[in-house]
């Protein structure tokens, strides 16, 4: 009889993952970063050829020419302007987009989880200087700062961490700020702040936690942002540089022999934008499932 | 207003000063010399000495800074170290075709993306519904550069139906003009759509149908209106993103905007022109935040503006 009453409960996490199972789109995103992820890993394994090794005699080589090169003898995707074969460079390539989005993200959520949880709970001067500082970095051209960090710094893949790390914080300071101001008001806190908890204590273990929603959103949705600037930094000559494949400096490259090699230029772009999609397909699907008052 | 308007403006001096100074602090960090750029590689030191001393480059930095901040208020943004023109004369002659450019691609971008957003909310989860937004993320993920080689390459290589770079006629600004449009026409859908279906489950919408309004007048006379506050959000947030992607559409399609003049400055070591342009552009999106909150009040009377 009491097993009737008794419906079996269900974490919040666990809710959520049963809704992102339903949402056909979000599973289908979460496969593709899977399949994505596993490809970056395998790169040298599953790689026909090795990215940096040049072949002269055969530049620019349509899809399917013989290769010399490659372990099953073929360009499937063709070869560039170095012979080298542009299928195993699309695969290395997964491997820097893959690091910028999600590294660049961690320093990111690292920074502004700090800043805003710092600036929600304490208010005041702290409250100020965060939040005016966010503010400016909100106002300047995006892009623009971008390229004036990498002119300033040099171009690498690291100084692209930093200047995605710079800007990006604020935005999820903004967010953490919004849910702490509104956390910190909340009974359980004022309990917990009766017991004699320690400041640091009811902020990571009574308030940060209940951000996490909104927090996993907004770095799922960051990521393809990231991996579209660095595409962009390294498309300017700005970002990862050659002979290191990145998908941005190939379609770079690429666009000198559009002529010669049309196809060149397409599948470091298809790359992309298959990551980038699914991305925000999960990231749609996690904002629906993990934080309704989001949904928009 | 007007005085809800010049407070704003106050508000947005100490942001403007701020993206002034980290401007001001980056390009101070950039390796190699503006002025041996400037003068070529052979200039004797005293030349150099002395062009330094002119341009007041020998002044500590506090006093170099200061000195931008006081004339930049007057109206005056220096000279470029490269053409020797007044910065706010290279900035006047470039913003336009910029403008031209925004516009012309933000208006056909703002037709589509509403009208293709309505009818997905409105035939929800049909096939016209699940293609469109398919689309639309398709346009969002696609990174622009490729979008506008991808252009190049298929219409005017290939189909040679359009010219690939250049800007004497209306037909250069063709490609240029759509490629910038693309992602903001599928985010403009995409928010239309998520801001249309919330409305149309309002209990106002359920009344209008109720008392046996025809549907078109329940959609355009009830929904549109209150849909499109949120629109209006992202349109003003897509401000930046539009001066973003033309940097690049520019720089592509080789058309002397603002977005190619400020790469070409950067690349030149020009500090005058650099501080000058992201000075302006960042004045240009606090104008833009402006202008969008103050839209609230005409979309929605409830919102009062102080």
């Amino acid at each position: 009889m009491d097993k009737t009453l008794h419906s079996k409960s269900t974490s919040l996490w666990g809710d959520a993952w049963r809704r992102l199972k339903k949402n056909r789109p979000a599973v289908a995103g979460l496969v593709v970063i899977i399949f994505l992820i596993i490809v970056a890993v395998m790169a040298p394994a599953i790689s026909p050829a090795d990215p940096i090794k040049t072949d002269l005699p055969n530049r620019l080589k349509p899809p399917g020419a013989p290769s010399a090169i490659c372990k099953n003898g073929v360009y499937i995707l063709g070869s560039d302007e170095f012979g080298r074969d542009i299928l195993s460079r699309v695969i290395y390539g997964t491997r820097i987009s893959l690091s910028v989005g999600i590294i660049s993200q961690a320093i990111v959520t690292v920074i502004g989880v700090t800043m805003g949880a710092l600036a929600g709970y304490y208010g005041g001067m702290m409250d100020m200087l965060v939040m005016r500082t966010a503010d400016i970095l909100f106002a300047f051209p995006e892009l623009l700062f971008y390229i004036g960090v990498m002119f300033a710094l040099g171009p690498s893949i690291y100084n692209i961490f930093i200047a995605l790390a710079l800007i990006g914080w604020a935005g999820v300071a903004r967010l953490v700020r919004s849910q702490v101001l509104y956390l910190r008001e909340m009974e359980y806190v004022e309990a917990a702040r009766a017991q004699g908890l320690s400041d640091a204590r009811i902020i990571l273990r009574h308030i940060l936690p209940n951000c996490m929603g909104p927090i996993i959103v907004s770095v799922t949705m960051g990521i393809p942002g990231a991996i579209l600037s660095e595409a962009t930094l390294s498309f300017l000559g700005l970002g990862v540089q050659p002979p290191t494949p990145s998908w941005g400096n190939m379609i770079y490259a690429a666009r000198a022999y559009m002529l010669s090699n049309p196809w060149y230029s397409v599948w470091p772009g298809i790359a992309i934008m298959v990551t980038v999609f699914a991305f925000n397909l999960l990231g749609d699907g996690l904002r629906d499932a993990l934080d309704p008052r989001l949904k928009r | 207003m007007a005085g809800y308007i010049v407070r704003r403006l106050i508000m947005a001096l100490p942001v403007l000063v701020g993206v002034s100074l980290i401007t001001f602090i980056l390009l101070n960090v950039v390796p190699g010399d503006p002025v041996l750029e400037m003068m070529g590689k052979h200039v004797d030191p005293l030349t150099l000495e002395k062009v330094r001393e002119q341009l007041g480059l020998n002044d500590p930095l506090y006093v170099q800074f200061g000195r931008f901040l006081f004339n930049a208020l007057r109206g005056d943004l220096g000279k470029s170290f490269k053409t020797g023109q007044p910065v706010t004369k290279m900035i006047m002659d470039t913003f336009p075709t910029t403008v031209k450019l925004a516009l012309s691609s933000a208006f056909v971008a703002i037709i589509i993306g509403i009208t293709v957003g309505i009818i997905s909310a409105v035939k929800q989860y049909s096939f016209f519904d699940h293609a469109a937004m398919i689309t639309a993320l398709a346009g969002i993920s696609a990174p622009i550069f490729w979008v506008a080689v991808v252009a190049q390459l298929v219409f005017g290589l290939q189909l040679k139906w359009l010219p690939i770079s250049g800007y004497s006629s209306p037909k250069h600004m063709i490609l240029p003009a759509v490629v910038l449009g693309i992602r903001f026409a599928a985010s403009i859908a995409r928010y239309t759509r998520s801001a249309f279906l919330e409305v149309i489950r309002q209990d106002y919408i359920r009344t209008a149908r109720a008392k046996g309004l025809a549907e078109r007048a329940v959609i355009f006379g009830h929904a549109l209106k209150n849909a499109m506050i949120p629109v209006v959000t992202i349109i003003g947030m897509q401000i930046s993103g539009l001066l973003t992607g033309s940097l690049l559409t520019e720089t592509i399609f080789a058309i002397p905007g603002l977005g190619r003049l400020s790469i070409w400055a950067l690349s030149n070591r020009d500090f005058p022109l650099v501080q000058g342009i992201v000075l302006f552009t960042a004045a240009v999106f606090v104008i833009g935040n402006l202008i969008v909150d103050i839209s609230y009040a005409f979309l929605d009377p409830r919102v009062r503006l102080q």
